[in-house]
């Protein structure tokens, strides 16, 4: 086996790894350069596939033995038959994508379930800059300007909840987290996580499957 | 490092003759083949490359007597010792492809019916065909498994009929800048180079070879092929609209253009190593090739769901004979049917052929993605 799986794999990885059956078929969407993937071939020994649309990337996760797919995420998504996939992960993505709404909706037609995770936009601190300074926000999350970020949706913890709700699916679990130490370490925060937390983590399922 | 033997294989005489996709049989039936690195005692070692259109099956390395400044196989820099399909590990073969002429059994093979060169009397030979007589070969070689079947162009076209005819065998398989079937405009280029061909006198309806044969007609075909190889990109960095040993137009119609001399000398080159017949059975098996209406692929690529190979497609940006889209087009046919596959399209401006020149990203690709199979 080639690919070698890195030693510290970011902390909201971490917690997503540790949401994965051994043996499990698996999706990774936004791959990078495999970190995820890599981890959960060597330790939960699934079949997994990535995407990702950067040539480089997807070139160094084949290279490193991965199977993925270089594209675009929503137009890759809609040739895999219905439930192909065992979970589908959406990391740190969901707040670049045009319609989330249609492509949380292929999601959960491929995969049983999906893991979403996105950048808490209701932290404190970017509350705090909105409010004391009254610029746009930036923070080590979503570290753009206003003009040039790929971030295009602004979501919070509460958002995420309530749009679950209101399109049908129903949230088997989330995990709302701290991370600091350039991501790698981090804690699970279970007090006010709408406004502590820098990311939030849900694993849905459709509720009508 | 040591020298390679081209080595030939005979089968199919008659009453055992190969029965082909046309109805038709064929026999006996010579493919010429090379190998490279040792085939382990459990047999799975081995990768078997397919050549394209126009190649052979000298792969890589040099034969034993051969002048000294005689270039290497046409992958040597992919295939060798230590390189991206490493023949320390892997035991390669590579076949001459059916109806070719670099030693394995074509039109200008001699007709055992008429101990003359079969010319037209050649029956029409398949992609399916060509890859059953490889399978032939292998049967002979007592191979069961293979751990590869990697390949280019109409290389990667016997590829994929591999994984469809005999999914069982195949590990994995690496089409690269390769299509599940021919466009209208890689037919019609096609179409174009065999009647330069025909249209020449002295093709004389394929019976040309104890003459000189259609000369003319063949290097205006290759002139064709050479073009859909490259890309504009390509002939606008490496010609422009430079003159070739002049400083002005000649005013009369021989080569003025670097690019229309670089044509004539592929041209010449070609006529002197091909046979005229050979490119228009072979473009002709290229046209036919069609992955979904194949009468043994029914369901073509369906039929692959109970065994899972495991695929890393490969196209090239500037390839405008098999562009990217019909890459994808395969990616997403193999998605449907849940197979193991891999996408990548390398940027590249060198068209088609760029498979051929080296280049280490296609190096690294292929070998991570050898290096990364699990073997059951």
């Amino acid at each position: 086996m080639a690919s070698q799986s890195p030693k510290h794999l970011r902390f909201d990885l971490m917690i997503i790894a540790s949401w994965i059956k051994p043996g499990a078929r698996i999706l990774d969407l936004g791959c990078g350069h495999g970190d995820l993937l890599a981890y959960l071939k060597e330790h939960k020994q699934i079949q997994g596939t990535g995407i990702e649309q950067n040539k480089e990337k997807a070139a160094a996760c084949i290279e490193r033995g991965l199977s993925v797919l270089q594209g675009d995420i929503k137009e890759e998504v809609d040739d895999y038959p219905d439930a192909a996939f065992d979970v589908v992960i959406l990391s740190q993505t969901l707040q670049q994508v045009y319609q989330p709404d249609v492509l949380l909706k292929s999601l959960s037609r491929i995969g049983k379930q999906v893991i979403v995770s996105f950048p808490n936009f209701s932290h404190y601190r970017i509350r705090l800059q909105l409010f004391l300074k009254g610029q746009a926000p930036k923070s080590r999350q979503l570290p753009f300007s206003w003009y040039d970020t790929p971030n295009i949706r602004v979501i919070t913890l509460a958002d995420f909840r309530k749009f679950s709700k209101d399109v049908g699916y129903t949230i088997v679990k989330e995990c709302a987290i701290n991370t600091h130490d350039q991501e790698k370490s981090g804690r699970i925060v279970t007090l006010f996580s709408n406004l502590r937390a820098t990311y939030g983590i849900f694993l849905i399922e459709n509720e009508t499957p | 490092m040591s020298h390679v033997t081209k080595n030939k294989f005979t089968y199919g005489s008659p009453p055992n003759e190969q029965l082909l996709e046309s109805g038709l049989k064929l026999g006996p039936i010579t493919i010429a083949y090379e190998t490279l690195g040792e085939l382990n005692e459990s047999k799975d070692n081995v990768i078997l490359i397919c050549h394209a259109f126009t190649g052979d099956s000298h792969v890589a390395g040099h034969y034993e007597k051969e002048p000294e400044d005689t270039p290497p196989g046409w992958w040597d820099f992919m295939v060798g010792p230590e390189k991206g399909i490493d023949t320390n590990r892997y035991f390669v073969i590579c076949c001459n492809i059916l109806g070719s002429c670099m030693g394995s059994t074509g039109p200008a093979s001699i007709n055992p019916a008429t101990n003359k060169p079969y010319g037209l009397d050649f029956p029409m030979v398949t992609i399916g065909d060509m890859v059953n007589s490889q399978k032939h070969l292998l049967d002979h070689l007592g191979i069961k498994k293979l751990r590869s079947v990697i390949g280019g162009s109409i290389g990667g076209m016997q590829v994929l009929e591999w994984c469809i005819r005999y999914p069982e065998m195949v590990t994995s398989a690496i089409p690269i800048a390769t299509t599940m079937r021919h466009s209208a405009l890689a037919i019609a280029f096609n179409e174009v180079a065999r009647q330069a061909i025909m249209a020449d006198p002295d093709w004389n309806n394929g019976d040309y070879y104890n003459d000189a044969g259609p000369h003319h007609g063949l290097a205006v075909a290759r002139m064709i092929g050479h073009v859909t190889y490259l890309s504009d990109e390509a002939m606008r960095r490496k010609f422009g609209r430079q003159l070739q040993d002049k400083e002005d137009f000649s005013f009369n119609f021989g080569v003025d253009f670097q690019v229309e001399s670089y044509l004539h000398h592929q041209g010449t080159k070609f006529v002197k190593r091909f046979d005229a017949n050979s490119v228009l059975y072979l473009t002709k098996a290229g046209d036919y090739f069609d992955l979904k209406s194949s009468e043994h692929t029914d369901e073509s690529l369906h039929d692959l769901r109970d065994n899972r190979s495991k695929f890393l497609i490969i196209s090239y940006t500037s390839d405008w004979l098999y562009p990217t889209y019909q890459a994808r087009e395969l990616v997403q046919g193999l998605k449907r049917s849940r197979q193991d596959v891999s996408f990548c399209e390398i940027e590249a401006d060198c068209g088609h052929d760029a498979f051929l020149i080296q280049d280490k990203r296609l190096t690294k690709l292929i070998k991570g993605f050898l290096d990364g199979l699990t073997i059951s």
